[in-house]
């Protein structure tokens, strides 16, 4: 059997991933993807420590069900907005949507 | 399953009924061209829901205590109720020119629906859900006008900052769920007294990581200053009628959920969390006021005002007492909900006659024009500045104390909680500068061509007669506070 170590690492690497992706990238899609992986590497964390730690109850189980469902809801809304973004500036690069300033 | 317990939540309840109602008279209607009764049906149903929300309620465990209410949470869902009364009485012409009413409606009713389920959960896995259901319909209110390009900015930044911080949040619950087996507030407070009493540092490490990391993802929500950087695009992007309804209703929910979950399941962690508090509070009020001083424009200006408030509303969670921390908090809210209101409307009012501007230079002189105008938004100035006959001095007075009680000064922490305090003082004499720069603006600066008279929509006067007697009234009579600590 795998140990949790190995998924904690794993989950542990696609979070800051995410999170250096979402700092660095300029463009909006590309913020959007490296947001997914922030999540799913909480789905991970809840299902690995619901299989090898909690093994009796399943509520990690559910909790990673849900925050799939909802992601998937934020993403769409996302979407529709970058894509209204899109109209107003022909364009999805952050630097584009820099108009309102200090 | 027992379907009964749907029954027991009654705000949400009538909240879904209004959610309902409005979307088949919206869908009716599709064809008037004109539908100018939306907005006083929505109004009547909002007033009835924070009718409701007053009403007596045995505190309620519905679902195995997934659904926990106690009267705190029934106080501050009558808050937040009674603010979207306000919003949407005073979003009237701004709504009916949009075009879209039944839908801002709808949106406003799921928002705050996710609000009542946030403040009432018991669970983690709730405490999500409504989060969720608040911020996603949150990001398509930012977005509302359409054709503007800063309202689409603004959204953008909104959604991904949302999307982001619910993704660090979900990440330090994790860690909370790996280090205590259970979402269930009350089984994770009574796991973790044990880990932290064993003192064994490689079990520590596990929930303090889950808390840091969901206080930055809560922090983003309320815009407390490290995680503030999407707040003043957003408000000053988003439809003038949503900035008010986000810097009070979804911030006052947020804080409220941030106090409970600190003081009721982190309850053995508290040194760690104080620690974490003190930091975040300071640096909010202070950066967001040094910030305020040097806005040209209305909203901008008023989104580091928000944020200054959001450090003091939040300075009430560094006292150690449960019940004044908490009417403290909501008291706060309340009077903070009429004042910035106040503001709100007026900016609106002013910004559908000047063509969609809203700079500060515009108010020259307004005084000469609209004089009743001014002497409003002078009141709602000086009662978020705190100045003394004012609702927002008390409200002050009851957060400070609030945040030095029960500290000796003698140990390190109670000398530390005092000095914040003091800052946070120190900070309201700042605040005022600002706020009266507003005040110069509209009576002492002198400008050839002021705006011209206009007169407001009746909901609109209606909107600012009930924020003017809450400014007035809430601080002097002292059965509000009464009400408030008694349900504590």
């Amino acid at each position: 059997m795998i140990q949790i170590e190995y998924f904690f690492i794993l989950s542990g690497l696609l979070f800051f991933i995410g999170v250096f992706g979402f700092v660095t990238r300029r463009n909006l899609i590309a913020m959007l993807i490296s947001i997914e992986l922030v999540l799913n590497s909480v789905d991970l964390n809840f299902a690995a420590f619901n299989r090898l730690l909690f093994p009796d109850g399943s509520e990690g189980m559910f909790f990673t069900l849900f925050s799939i469902g909802i992601s998937a809801a934020e993403t769409a809304v996302a979407l529709a907005i970058i894509i209204n973004v899109y109209r107003h500036f022909h364009s999805d690069q952050v630097n584009s949507i820099e108009n309102m300033k200090w | 399953m027992n379907y009964t317990d749907f029954l027991k939540m009654i705000p949400e309840a009538v909240l879904t009924a209004i959610l309902v109602i409005t979307f088949i008279c919206d869908f009716a209607s599709a064809r008037q061209t004109e539908r100018k009764w939306m907005n006083p049906l929505v109004s009547v149903m909002f007033a009835a829901l924070t009718v409701v929300c007053l009403l007596p309620m045995a505190p309620v465990h519905a679902f195995g205590d997934m659904y926990v209410t106690s009267s705190a949470v029934n106080v501050i869902k009558a808050i937040l109720a009674f603010g979207s009364l306000i919003v949407v009485l005073q979003s009237r012409s701004w709504a009916e020119a949009s075009g879209k009413e039944g839908e801002f409606y709808m949106l406003l009713t799921s928002t705050l629906l996710g609000m009542f389920v946030m403040v009432s959960a018991g669970n983690f896995l709730m405490f999500f859900l409504g989060l969720e259901m608040a911020s996603v319909p949150l990001a398509t209110m930012v977005a509302f006008d359409m054709k503007r390009n800063e309202s689409a900015e603004g959204a953008a930044k909104f959604i991904l900052t949302a999307t982001f911080s619910s993704g660090v949040m979900l990440y330090g619950i994790s860690f909370i769920y790996g280090a205590c087996g259970t979402l269930y507030f009350d089984d994770v407070r009574h796991t973790l007294m044990t880990v932290i009493a064993s003192g064994d540092l490689t079990k520590v490490f596990l929930p303090v990581m889950g808390l840091v990391f969901f206080f930055s993802g809560l922090g983003f929500k309320i815009s407390l200053v490290p995680f503030h950087f999407w707040t003043a695009d957003t408000y000053q992007g988003a439809p003038t009628t949503v900035t008010g309804y986000l810097s009070v209703i979804s911030k006052g929910a947020a804080a409220f959920t941030l106090l409970s979950i600190l003081f009721n399941v982190f309850t053995p962690m508290d040194r760690y969390w104080h620690v974490l508090l003190m930091i975040v509070v300071v640096l909010s009020i202070t950066v967001a006021n040094l910030f305020a001083i040097r806005q040209g424009e209305l909203k901008r200006f008023m989104a580091f005002s928000s944020i200054s408030q959001a450090g003091y509303i939040m300075l009430a969670a560094i006292g150690d007492k449960w019940p004044t921390s908490v009417s403290a908090l909501s008291y706060y809210i309340l009077v903070y909900v009429v004042a910035n209101m106040a503001v709100f409307s007026i900016i609106s009012v002013v910004e559908q006659n000047n063509g969609g501007k809203t700079d500060i230079d515009d108010y020259n002189g307004f005084y000469q024009t609209n004089p009743k105008l001014s002497f409003l938004m002078t009141l709602a100035m000086f009662s978020l500045g705190g100045i003394p006959p004012f609702a927002g001095m008390f409200s002050k007075f009851f957060v400070f104390m609030a945040g030095v009680d029960g500290s000796d000064i003698h140990t390190t922490m109670g000398a530390w909680s005092y000095a914040v305090v003091f800052i946070a003082l120190l900070n309201t004499v700042i605040s005022l500068y600002y706020y009266l720069k507003i005040v110069k603006a509209m009576y002492i600066k002198h400008n050839d061509n002021p705006l011209p008279t206009f007169n407001s929509d009746n909901n609109t006067k209606f909107a600012l007669a009930l924020c003017t007697t809450g400014i007035l009234l809430f601080g002097i009579c002292s059965y509000v506070y009464d009400w408030i600590s008694m349900a504590a």
